[in-house]
């Protein structure tokens, strides 16, 4: 079975509902089938620690067990089990009676459509969850959550030309940089060259950073948030006329996602490099320029 | 300020060796847990130390030191690493990711040489990647830089024998560490002081030394393959002070014995360079290494021949000076100066190659003016300087056609230096020049001291100076000695024919000399047998004699009235001692001239007369006429000094003219008794003199001197000198030393005692002479 969606569970840091202040009558375990093969891809959560959560990737069937064990000698009296891929799907796992003793059920959410990857921004998450809620008159319903996350893989562009430009102040800096490709994958290299053509200022150094910007839409407001996750130095020292500077920048070390495109109308992640020099008296010369960023499939990395 | 800035630094040292230390210690625990991660964070932390632009070079280079040894450990550390299973090409990656660059590049090198080592790329590709890498250094000194090169070479290097196992491999990754220390060390050099130069210098030099000590590099590959590349490496850096740079650490690190046997390369390289580049301090050393090589063994000597090294040097030199018209004349000269030393070493019995250089250097010369620049006038001294010290000979140096030339162009300040050096190498080694040509030669190279070659340093000379220099030349002329006499008669025609032109200052230093020189050729003559008649051109005294008469007359005339005096009397006793009277005569006339017209101080007429009164006592060659003429002048001018006492005291000196023991026609008592009595006259006026003008009695020394003239020829039996005419002198000074108006005078009085004493002494001696006294009282 399979149900076209369109997906979600997005919210809002600080709106921090899944901390569950009773302790329940039963304990919830979700396992999936493959639990012991599938890939693990650790997450941050919000208090700093970091989880390995199950990786999946669209269209995989998420299927697995939940088991509900009541905790000693309790009964649990239900008005009927349900999982549901957090917002979407909804599967009755069985209908309203009591619990007495560890029962397990399958679930199987076939092909699902999860066509955009689990991020983790400065003001947006996008989150996969896995829900099971134990539906009772009273006492309140017992939920249990389980994240996992969603890459999605792209093939290389087949095109994917170098980024050339020349830039610089009249008369005072000229230079030219290029970086071999527009577009990246996670574990690329960037590899470039800054041709000094003319350089009138005192160069103190160069560095190359890479940039990411973050918006989101809440309603009419625009929020944009631009982080630097990387700083990289190119050059050390004053460079002269007709020096040609080689930049080597591996991605890996850096935590970068691929470039997200007005997702689902709410929010987009884009990616810059940007090239810094700065002079003897402190002053920034820069110029920023977007790069795309993509995720190869596993194996080919 | 300065003291500040050393304690800064001094500071700055300290806290930067601080945080080494620190974050080496836990790149050491990193790495004895094995682990990676951690031993790349410390030990980027570590080299970030070094980041830092305070630091004088020294000083960097200790803290680049302790990193580099720390490196070391990591270097260890990677190789267990890859044994271990960790891929090469993985860390060769994860160092990259160094957020700065400097830890990055020292990290880069240090994973490269275990990389190259692993062999599992091409030492080649690695090389060149990290050459790539470097040029992010961008560092005005390049400190840092060379401080990577350092590491990259001296780690690799190390490795060489792995690598260079092979010959063909080895040659790119000197073509890589070439251009890593040239291209990207000195080349920005220009901005840099004076002082981190020598030290990037060390560095770079140090690179290319590894290099030279990689085994498996042997004559035949250096010349084959290492050495062609090598330059057309340099050639095409085009840069001059790297090329410069190069050129000369090439020529310091290789051994001398690869230079010799591929000089044809290693000088063709030298036109190719750029123009500007300092060719000449490069090539200089290398001559002066070759020159030291053959220096050090006569083993190696046959090499040099064999290779033909002076004209493949020779063709060179003409070629970069070709190759760069705008070259210095200093450079020319330096570079002829390194080429002739070359010579001298190698070739000490090829003086036709010495004239060679100095024949080009003329060539150079010519067409220009003298030389203004000092630093070139003294390069050339040190040019001229070289054969002089090499062979210890003039005699050597004087056959070199050119020498005389290349002197030319000296100022005559600089002339005169050179001559001066020229003289005190003949008399630090006892040279002797012995024939008239080399003196003519000799007397052309030193003319700068022996006449005024241009009046515009002449009042600036300082008269010590002037005195020392002419001092050394007349030292010169007295060290020209032959044994053969008519050499020896044309040597001193030479040396008289040169200094004649010297002016007034010169001849009374170098006329004396002269004159001295020739009486000892007239003993010499003397001492021989008479030359065999019928040799009309052999040398005779008589000859010599004309040549004095005429030299020593240059003197009067410049004048120098009293020392040609002296020299007359001194050749007329010479002529004496030969049996010349007429030429003894003829000096006395020259000297009784000048006294009479040059000689007007009445002190140096005192002088004067006393030694013409000395000089004609000794004269035994005169005849009564001629010595009648010059006595009677003599006695002449004796009473006609000015003062009463000079003239007392001329006046007896001049009885002994008339008394000459060893001469039995010369014992005339009247006319000494006379001469006394003149003199007693005279010293009774001059006390009267003295009476009138002062009050008092002067002193009565007169009357004892002239008692003891009287005691004199008293002993020596003239029958004039009577006891009575003692007596009485004896009385009379008694008398005048109690008179009233007489000064007391202790000298007079003791010398009037011992004279007393002596007489008393005589009178107890007994014989003939004690009978003689016995009627004197005392």
């Amino acid at each position: 079975m399979s149900i076209p969606l369109a997906v979600l569970g997005l919210s809002l840091l600080a709106a921090n509902f899944l901390i569950e202040a009773f302790k329940p009558a039963c304990s919830i375990s979700i396992k999936f089938s493959d639990g012991k093969t599938r890939k693990r891809v650790p997450i941050k959560r919000e208090n700093g620690q970091t989880l390995l959560a199950p990786l999946f990737r669209n269209q995989e069937n998420i299927a697995g067990k939940i088991t509900i064990e009541p905790h000693q000698g309790k009964r649990i009296e239900h008005n009927g089990v349900k999982v549901e891929l957090l917002g979407q799907i909804v599967r009755e796992l069985d209908v309203p009676g009591d619990i007495y003793e560890r029962t397990t059920y399958p679930f199987e959410f076939s092909m699902v459509e999860m066509p955009y990857e689990t991020y983790n921004g400065v003001n947006v998450r996008l989150r996969y969850v896995l829900k099971v809620t134990v539906s009772r008159n009273y006492g309140g319903s017992i939920i249990e959550y389980l994240n996992f996350l969603v890459h999605n893989y792209s093939p290389p562009p087949s095109i994917n030309t170098s980024i050339k430009m020349e830039v610089g102040i009249e008369d005072c800096l000229h230079i030219e940089f290029e970086y071999n490709k527009s577009k990246y994958h996670l574990k690329d290299v960037i590899v470039g060259k800054i041709y000094f053509f003319l350089v009138k200022i005192k160069i103190k150094n160069m560095d190359i950073e890479i940039r990411r910007r973050e918006s989101t839409v809440t309603g009419a407001t625009n929020h944009v948030e631009t982080e630097t996750l990387a700083k990289f130095e190119l050059m050390d020292g004053a460079p002269v006329r007709g020096e040609s500077i080689p930049v080597r920048l591996f991605l890996s070390p850096y935590e970068l996602t691929p470039t997200h495109r007005n997702i689902n109308n709410k929010f987009s992640v884009k990616y810059y490099l940007n090239l810094v020099l700065v002079d003897e008296e402190g002053l920034r010369y820069f110029k920023q320029q977007q790069i795309t960023i993509y995720r190869l499939p596993l194996q080919n990395t | 300020m300065i003291a500040d800035g050393v304690e800064d630094e001094e500071k700055w040292l300290a806290a930067g060796i601080a945080g080494l230390q620190q974050n080496a210690f836990y790149m050491h625990r990193a790495l004895d847990s094995n682990n990676l991660r951690d031993a790349l964070k410390y030990s980027a932390q570590m080299l970030s130390e070094l980041r830092t632009s305070r630091l004088s070079p020294h000083k960097y280079y200790e803290l680049y030191m302790r990193a580099f040894d720390e490196l070391r450990k990591l270097e260890m550390f990677f190789k267990e690493e890859t044994r271990r299973g960790c891929s090469i090409v993985d860390l060769y990656e994860l160092v990259q990711h160094a957020g700065n660059i400097l830890p990055r590049l020292y990290l880069l090198c240090t994973v490269g040489s275990v990389y190259i080592k692993s062999k599992e790329a091409p030492a080649k590709d690695v090389l060149k990647d990290l050459v790539e890498m470097c040029r992010g250094i961008q560092h005005p000194g390049c400190r840092h830089c060379c401080g990577c090169c350092g590491i990259c070479a001296s780690k690799l290097y190390g490795d060489e024998q792995v690598v260079g196992a092979d010959a063909a491999p080895a040659d790119p990754e000197l073509r890589l560490a070439v251009g890593l220390s040239g291209l990207q060390g000195p080349a920005r050099e220009k901005e840099k002081r004076e002082k981190e130069r020598s030290e990037l210098r060390d560095l770079v030099g140090k690179n290319l030394h590894v290099l030279s000590q990689i085994e498996g590099i042997d004559l035949d590959m250096y010349k084959e393959t290492v050495l062609p590349r090598v330059l057309e490496q340099v050639v095409n850096c085009k840069d001059e002070i790297a090329q410069y740079y190069l050129m000369d650490c090439i020529i310091q690190v290789f051994p001398d014995e690869y230079h010799l046997q591929t000089l044809d390369v290693l000088l063709g390289a030298f036109p190719q360079l750029q123009p500007t580049v300092d060719i000449k301090t490069v090539l200089s050393r290398l001559m002066e290494r070759l020159s030291n090589y053959a220096a050090s063994s006569a083993d190696v000597l046959p090499e040099f021949l064999q290779v033909e090294a002076f004209s493949k040097l020779n063709n060179a030199i003409g070629k970069v000076i070709e190759a760069q018209p705008d070259m210095p004349i200093l450079g020319v000269i330096t570079l002829y100066s390194s080429l002739l030393t070359f010579t001298l070493h190698v070739h000490p019995d090829r003086l036709d190659y010495a004239d060679q250089v100095l024949g080009a250097c003329v060539k150079k010369l010519s067409g220009k003016e003298k030389l203004e620049d000092k630093k070139a006038t003294k390069q050339i001294v040190a040019l001229l300087s070289a054969p002089l010290d090499k062979y210890n000979d003039i005699v050597t140096a004087l056959k070199l056609s050119n020498y005389p030339r290349v002197m030319e162009y000296l100022d005559s300040e600089t002339n005169k230096v050179m001559a001066t050096v020229i003289i005190q190498s003949i008399m630090k080694n006892k040279t002797r020049i012995s024939t008239a040509d080399r003196v003519e030669a000799l007397f052309e190279l030193i003319k700068g001291l022996i006449k005024d070659l241009d009046d515009a340093f002449h009042d600036e000379v300082d008269e010590d100076d002037f005195k020392e220099e002419q001092n050394s030349v007349a030292r010169l002329i007295q060290l020209l000695r032959s044994d053969d006499p008519e050499e020896m008669f044309k040597i001193i025609c030479t040396v008289r024919k040169h200094i004649l032109g010297g002016g007034p200052k010169r001849l009374p230093f170098t006329v004396p000399p002269l004159v001295f020189s020739s009486l000892k050729l007239v003993r010499q003559l003397q001492g021989q047998e008479e030359n065999p008649f019928g040799e009309e051109e052999s040398t005779t005294p008589k000859k010599i004699f004309q040549v004095l008469n005429q030299t020593v007359e240059t003197l009067s005339n410049i004048p120098a009235p009293e020392l040609a005096l002296q020299l007359f009397l001194q050749c007329a006793e010479a002529a004496n001692d030969c049996d010349l009277e007429p030429v003894a005569y003829e000096f006395f006339t020259q000297a009784y001239i000048l006294y009479e017209e040059e000689i007007s101080d009445s002190r140096a007429q005192v002088t004067a007369i006393h030694l013409i009164i000395g000089t004609l006592q000794r004269m035994h060659v005169f005849g009564v006429e001629n010595r009648d003429t010059l006595t009677h002048k003599a006695t002449g001018y004796s009473a006609k000094l000015l003062k009463k006492p000079d003239q007392c005291r001329a006046v007896y000196a001049c009885s002994h003219l008339f008394w000459v023991d060893d001469q039995d026609n010369v014992k005339d008592g009247e006319r000494v008794l006379l001469c006394l009595k003149r003199a007693l006259r005279i010293a009774n006026a001059a006390q009267q003199m003295s009476n009138a003008a002062r009050g008092s009695t002067g002193s009565v020394t007169l009357f004892v001197e002239i008692l003891n003239k009287y005691l004199y020829f008293f002993e020596k039996g003239n029958p004039q000198i009577t006891v009575a005419a003692i007596q009485s002198l004896i009385e009379l000074i008694t008398t005048e030393m109690h008179s009233d108006s007489s000064t007391p005078d202790p000298a007079a009085d003791a010398f009037f005692a011992s004279t007393l004493r002596y007489m008393e002494f005589q009178k107890q001696k007994g014989g003939a002479i004690g009978e003689k006294y016995e009627p004197i009282k005392v």
